[in-house]
């Protein structure tokens, strides 16, 4: 993850406290969305950005995860989203986010 | 419980992928509460 | 009438050392962890410039291969070479570093590129042998300074290190003491960008057999700025480009748009050439070292080369009708607008669905499309996907949705209208641009009637708006044939029918 991201990140979970903060990832594939998964929960696993060794364990999705579809409207979820869902490997998302968040998430 | 309801959202978008302002526009719908967007890009 | 395509040019510059020490990624690296593995790993995984010659992306890249012809390449690229490889190509060259470097230096004005004098004549006559570089510019490389005056240069002076193999062989001084904008630094990269864009104006011009002294204007495309502290961007790339490569008729300008730059430019291009402003316009870009290695962790992660080893750079040469060449229709620009919003649909409608539609065709009316053509051998070891697929996964999606395609033919749209990215991640370059020389060729040989080229860009990593970007344009075969008939016969009957009309129209009035 970008290392500004990370660091902004890093500044909301320390404002809002980290149970407060959801991070939402539009990330093209399964792996780059866990790597981001993993960044903002068990902390950087390219040992790069302000992130290394900082376990957060934010909880996380990726837009496309059938748990926030749930909760978006389905009308504007469709006209934002609807095309890119088809364009993506939802399943291979959903395993990648499903076992980082089973892992280091804290406040499922 | 929901998930972003009333939550702090913090949104990383990505180029190729779902962009963050089209994530936000959802995230708004669900009562979260944007409080950073950004877009990644690889290339 | 419309401006047709006269000749494109694209070139390679092998430069695995400015991986090494000019590419973001690594720079970065070395500041927040210096002792990383990644750093002590990378130098093992840069590739011999005969891997990155027989590297099928790179020569399908310089026109030694059809796009065709890599998608029957079976994935991934980097471990299979392709037979038969060759440096020069029908669109240009890949350029080795050494070469490269004098090329450098040549193209230096405010003698701040300075080389070794052992290693200058080591190089000179191979690179006075590259058939397109001219006597004038070879007749620019200087003799060279002694190592030691190099070396103080980078330790005293900040200036940014030129190397070969490791071993430090010239430096780009800084051209002020304090202005950041004319540091070593930025003077390094703005100088590659100029080489590397010198480089595909000279084949452009010799593709497009046209005379340097047609060229009346060149657009440089590319994303670099150059300026001093008063007028950080104030350019002007594209001509200082021409000078090098002796266009003596032409002036010029930049021209910027993040990677859809090139999309812009040439729509400009073609609208200056049919506006009758100027005969023949130039459109170039040259290379981008900051984006060197850019996904070099992720594949040296996982035990790939550095794919992301070479600068490039492409010219296209736009020209007034000649009968023959395809033309790009102006009258089928797609654009991406402040309205448009970000969600991908809009985009792709904006770009493929919006404009065919206001010219009464359809998405399946259009035989090619060329988004971004970024290799998918770099991209998808770095998490990235495989874009030119996601792209086409878009656009026939769309399609199923208007009701221009059906849904069993989902699968085969990509196969049928898409191509296999070939081109380096260098952020503008892979945008729409690598696939015109080929879309021209093919359409000359009536392959195909027309293709739609597409530019993308990320106007966000600026950080004046969060909006997206893009443009798009068809070109054609050539139907100058018929316009330079002047008015048509069914034109003629028209003008007699209505002119008829009128005048019975009056006689009844009266």
């Amino acid at each position: 993850m970008d290392l500004e991201n990370q660091k902004r990140v890093k500044e909301f979970a320390d404002e809002y406290g980290a149970e407060n903060v959801v991070v939402i990832v539009g990330a093209a594939e399964g792996e780059a969305a866990g790597l981001a998964a993993e960044t903002v929960t068990a902390g950087d696993p390219t040992f790069a950005g302000p992130l290394t060794g900082v376990q957060l364990g934010l909880t996380t999705y990726h837009v496309c995860e059938p748990e926030l579809k749930e909760e978006f409207d389905e009308a504007v979820y469709d006209e934002q989203v609807g095309m890119m869902e088809m364009v993506l490997d939802v399943d291979d998302i959903v395993s990648e986010m499903s076992s980082i968040r089973n892992e280091y998430c804290k406040y499922l | 419980m929901a998930i972003l309801k009333d939550k702090k959202v913090v949104i990383i978008g990505d180029r190729d992928g779902v962009p963050g302002p089209a994530i936000a526009e959802c995230v708004k719908t669900a009562g979260g509460d944007v409080v950073f967007s950004s877009t990644e890009c690889f290339v | 009438m419309n401006s047709v395509i006269k000749g494109a040019s694209y070139v390679l510059a092998h430069t695995p050392q400015m991986v090494v020490y000019n590419g973001t990624t690594q720079t970065t690296e070395r500041v927040v962890n210096p002792e990383s593995e990644y750093l002590k790993e990378l130098e093992s995984h840069l590739r011999s410039y005969e891997d990155c010659v027989n590297y099928w992306p790179n020569q399908v890249y310089i026109g030694n291969a059809h796009p065709d012809d890599l998608t029957q390449v079976e994935f991934p690229y980097f471990d299979k070479a392709k037979e038969g490889a060759e440096r020069y190509g029908k669109y240009g060259e890949i350029m080795p570093e050494a070469e490269f470097l004098l090329l450098v230096q040549a193209c230096d004005m405010f003698e701040v590129a300075k080389l070794e004098k052992g290693f200058v004549s080591t190089y000179k006559e191979a690179f006075a042998a590259d058939p397109i570089i001219t006597e004038d510019i070879v007749a620019r490389v200087e003799e060279g300074i002694e190592s030691a005056e190099i070396e103080a240069l980078v330790n005293e002076e900040h200036a940014e290190g030129l190397y070969l193999d490791g071993k430090l062989v010239g430096c780009v001084k800084r051209a002020h003491d304090i202005d950041v904008n004319l540091s070593a630094h930025v003077m390094h990269e703005n100088l590659m960008s100029k080489a590397s864009s010198v480089l595909a104006l000279l084949y452009a011009v010799r593709n497009a057999e046209i005379d340097k002294n047609d060229i009346e204007y060149v657009i440089d495309c590319a994303e670099e700025a150059c300026g001093d502290m008063n007028q950080r961007g104030g350019g002007n790339f594209a001509k200082a480009a021409a000078e090098v490569a002796g266009l003596m008729n032409a002036t010029g300008s930049d021209s910027r748009g993040f990677c859809a730059g090139p999309s812009h430019a040439l729509i400009e291009a073609a609208a200056l050439v049919k506006s009758g402003a100027y005969k023949c316009v130039a459109v170039t870009a040259g290379g981008c070292t900051a984006k060197l290695g850019m996904n070099g962790k992720d594949h040296v992660k996982k035990g790939l080369p550095i794919l992301e080893d070479c600068l490039a750079g492409f010219c296209v040469i736009i020209c007034e009708n000649d009968g023959v060449n395809p033309e790009i229709n102006l009258d089928i620009l797609g654009r991406h607008t402040v309205g448009t919003g970000s969600a991908p649909q809009n985009v792709i409608g904006s770009l493929v669905a919006d404009p065919l539609e206001r010219a009464g065709m359809k998405i399946t009316d259009i035989d090619k499309f060329s988004p971004e053509m970024q290799n998918p051998d770099i991209t998808k070891p770095a998490g990235a996907g495989d874009v030119p697929l996601a792209n086409y996964k878009m656009i026939a999606a769309l399609a199923v949705k208007r009701g221009e395609l059906e849904k069993k033919d989902l699968a085969t749209f990509a196969e049928k209208h898409g191509l296999t990215g070939w081109a380096p991640t260098q952020g503008h370059i892979p945008s729409g641009v690598p696939y015109i020389g080929f879309a021209r060729e093919d359409i000359l040989a009536g392959k195909q009637k027309n293709a739609m080229i597409i530019g993308k860009g990320s106007l966000f990593l600026g950080r004046m708006t969060n909006l997206f970007d893009g443009v798009s344009f068809v070109i054609q075969a050539n139907t100058g044939a018929e316009d330079n008939s002047g008015v048509s016969e069914e034109e003629v009957k028209g003008l007699i029918a209505k002119a008829m009309k009128d005048f019975a129209a009056s006689l009844m009035a009266e």
